[in-house]
């Protein structure tokens, strides 16, 4: 079972209720659950999205895309039903934070969906779980029974007349499925593979009508924002930050896990600090701050640096998904290179020439590298392949597959040229097992 | 009231599908659900198995086989009873998740996608599980091990080895 941990300096809005019964949906009530979404059925859409849009809040799955905003593009009047989808296909390596929210506040999520519903003017939100997350699926699954027994879903939701169905869907194991236009093709019974845009979702999304799709994490915000009132929640963040987020620490720490903290928190405090420094008393050699597709960052670069996305934006790299993977000075940087392409490589989908091919080459030409067969040219090369990945793809997977591998070679190039000519590997570790 | 006269599946999945198919605006979304449950029951996507579901769904088996190859968890071959999956994805392998994976290639005698003589375990190195915050982490079947050791690993796979053990006396 994931530890819980926490931290004097966190800020508990979307994990207050973690660890305490909140999965019973009678103790869900008694700790104030259900009231934002009675708010929300009286005061209506517009009050709703002018709300979302005061909060500040910033699409949590690593886009950083405002949420209000992006409901306001919904249009009133559709052709087709208006669906809700909510992305809880959480598979950036890194990122495990919707897990907490899945296990301990599912209520949370069906909030969410039913205020975005009634936002946009959706009869049907649907939930869309890993496969790997079955026992959560079972726990959310629950939930919404609950939640339809008290008649907080269905036909006559909390006795009005507006409609509120919510479906619960499972993966089967893919990453490329966390992306939008992925994740609906894989709901409609398909192969993951994106959908080129425009049309945006929005507008043209899930069995052809208006769709929005929010993170997992964003949803499970909604009814806290609705409760405090947007300005509120915005005022916890940074300036065009609102709110706290789940980041989720790993790797090289002494004490890993999901810490909420306000948006714009130094990341330097947050790996001293708040988990507790480097693991062994070993000094820091690399941040990589949100999700393994974000560029690495250097111990140079986080003493002043702010979490939120305009400041991670700045330094070079991206807030992603707030996975914070921590490396102390024995890590070989070849490796983690590697590594991090061998999962891009076996995750494309294959659709885009530059995303498949270029993730294929990256990997061969690093796995040869950290072998002790790589040339000076090789260096080169990896930095000009991946270059030539970067916006050639019909989704984000070429570009998370790039980024992360540019960061490496230009931060870390002398550590390259030390796996040059046979040279084993400095810190004498080696990848073996390639994955099929 | 079963579709399918002849169902392989036990009768309470048969109902589940029934219903799932009627679950969603389109008969289509039900399959990626259906071909994860008939795996959890069958132990693999065989032949049968893919033509019940495309003949609930109405769609072909070659475009049933189409979508299944592309999901990492669907299986065209036998698994062990015991699935056990290793991450090594980069929180994974910081905190020694190849250490763990050497290790139960060692314990088990097998490599990866190998399944032991007896068939009661299979292994499997997989991509990140979503469990980074308390790696080096492990999912047998559906349910994870987390914070892990080698000699955690050692109790983990006793616990199912005696599982495995009180269900073949009981059968």
């Amino acid at each position: 079972m994931p530890k819980l941990v926490s931290h004097p300096d966190e800020v508990k809005v979307i994990s207050k209720r973690f660890g305490m019964g909140a999965t019973n949906i009678d103790r869900y009530i008694e700790l104030g659950g259900y009231e934002s979404t009675q708010k929300a059925l009286a005061q209506g859409p517009e009050w709703i999205i002018s709300e979302m849009k005061a909060s500040g809040l910033r699409g949590r799955g690593g886009a950083g895309f405002p949420t209000g905003l992006k409901w306001s593009f919904v249009p009133k009047q559709a052709p087709k039903p208006k669906y809700v989808l909510v992305n809880g296909d959480e598979s950036e390596p890194g990122t495990c934070k919707d897990h907490l929210i899945f296990l301990h506040d599912p209520h949370a999520v069906i909030e969410g969906t039913i205020i975005a519903g009634l936002a946009i003017g959706a009869k049907t939100g649907f939930i869309y779980l890993r496969g790997e997350y079955r026992y959560l699926l079972e726990i959310m699954e629950k939930a919404v029974a609950d939640a339809y027994a008290k008649g907080f879903l269905g036909k006559n939701i909390f006795g009005t007349d507006t409609e509120f169905q919510v479906i619960t869907q499972t993966g089967a194991g893919a990453y490329e499925v966390g992306e939008e236009s992925a994740l609906m093709e894989s709901l409609e019974g398909k192969r993951g593979v994106p959908r080129i845009k425009p049309p945006f979702p929005a507008v043209v999304g899930l069995y052809g009508g208006p769709t929005v799709i929010n993170n997992a994490e964003t949803i499970a915000a909604v009814p806290h924002i609705i409760g405090m009132g947007g300005p509120a929640y915005a005022a916890l963040g940074s300036e065009r930050n609102g709110g706290t987020r789940l980041f989720g620490i790993s790797g090289h720490v002494e004490r890993p896990g999901i810490y909420e903290l306000p948006m714009g928190y130094n990341l330097h405090k947050m790996i001293y600090d708040v988990a507790g420094g480097i693991r062994g008393g070993r000094k820091l050699k690399a941040v990589v701050p949100g999700g393994s597709s974000t560029p690495v960052l250097l111990p140079s670069e986080i003493e002043t640096l702010g979490m939120d996305f305009d400041q991670v934006g700045k330094a070079g790299s991206m807030l992603g998904s707030g996975g914070v993977v921590v490396l102390d000075d024995q890590t070989c940087i070849v490796e983690f290179a590697l590594r991090t392409i061998k999962f891009y490589q076996h995750e494309s989908c294959g659709w885009c020439i530059p995303c498949r091919e270029g993730t294929d080459w990256l990997k061969k030409s690093l796995t040869r590298f950290h072998a002790g067969f790589g040339t000076m040219k090789d260096i080169d090369n990896i930095q000009y392949l991946a270059e030539n990945m970067m916006g050639r793809t019909f989704c984000p997977l070429g570009d998370a597959a790039a980024m992360p591998t540019i960061g490496f070679v230009k931060k870390f190039r002398k550590e390259f040229e030390d796996h040059l000519d046979g040279k084993p590997c400095p810190f004498a570790k080696h990848l073996e097992v390639a994955l099929v | 009231m079963s579709t399918e006269t002849m169902s392989i599946f036990s009768p309470k999945l048969a109902a589940r599908f029934d219903a799932l198919v009627e679950k969603y605006p389109a008969r289509r979304s039900a399959l990626i659900p259906m071909l994860l449950y008939a795996q959890d029951e069958i132990g693999y996507l065989s032949d049968a198995v893919i033509d019940e579901v495309a003949s609930r769904i109405g769609i072909t088996p070659l475009d049933v086989r189409n979508v299944a190859s592309y999901y990492s968890m669907l299986r065209f071959k036998p698994a062990g009873r015991y699935n056990v999956q290793v991450c090594t994805n980069i929180s994974c392998m910081l905190r020694g998740g190849y250490d763990i994976f050497d290790h139960l290639q060692h314990k088990l005698g097998i490599g990866h996608k190998g399944v032991t003589a007896d068939g009661v375990f299979s292994l499997e190195e997989v991509e990140c599980i979503g469990v980074c915050c308390w790696a080096p982490a492990i999912q047998v079947n559906y349910d994870f091990h987390d914070d892990l050791t080698n000699d955690k690993v050692d109790e983990v796979i006793s616990s199912y080895r005696a599982k495995a053990n009180g269900e073949s006396t009981h059968a």
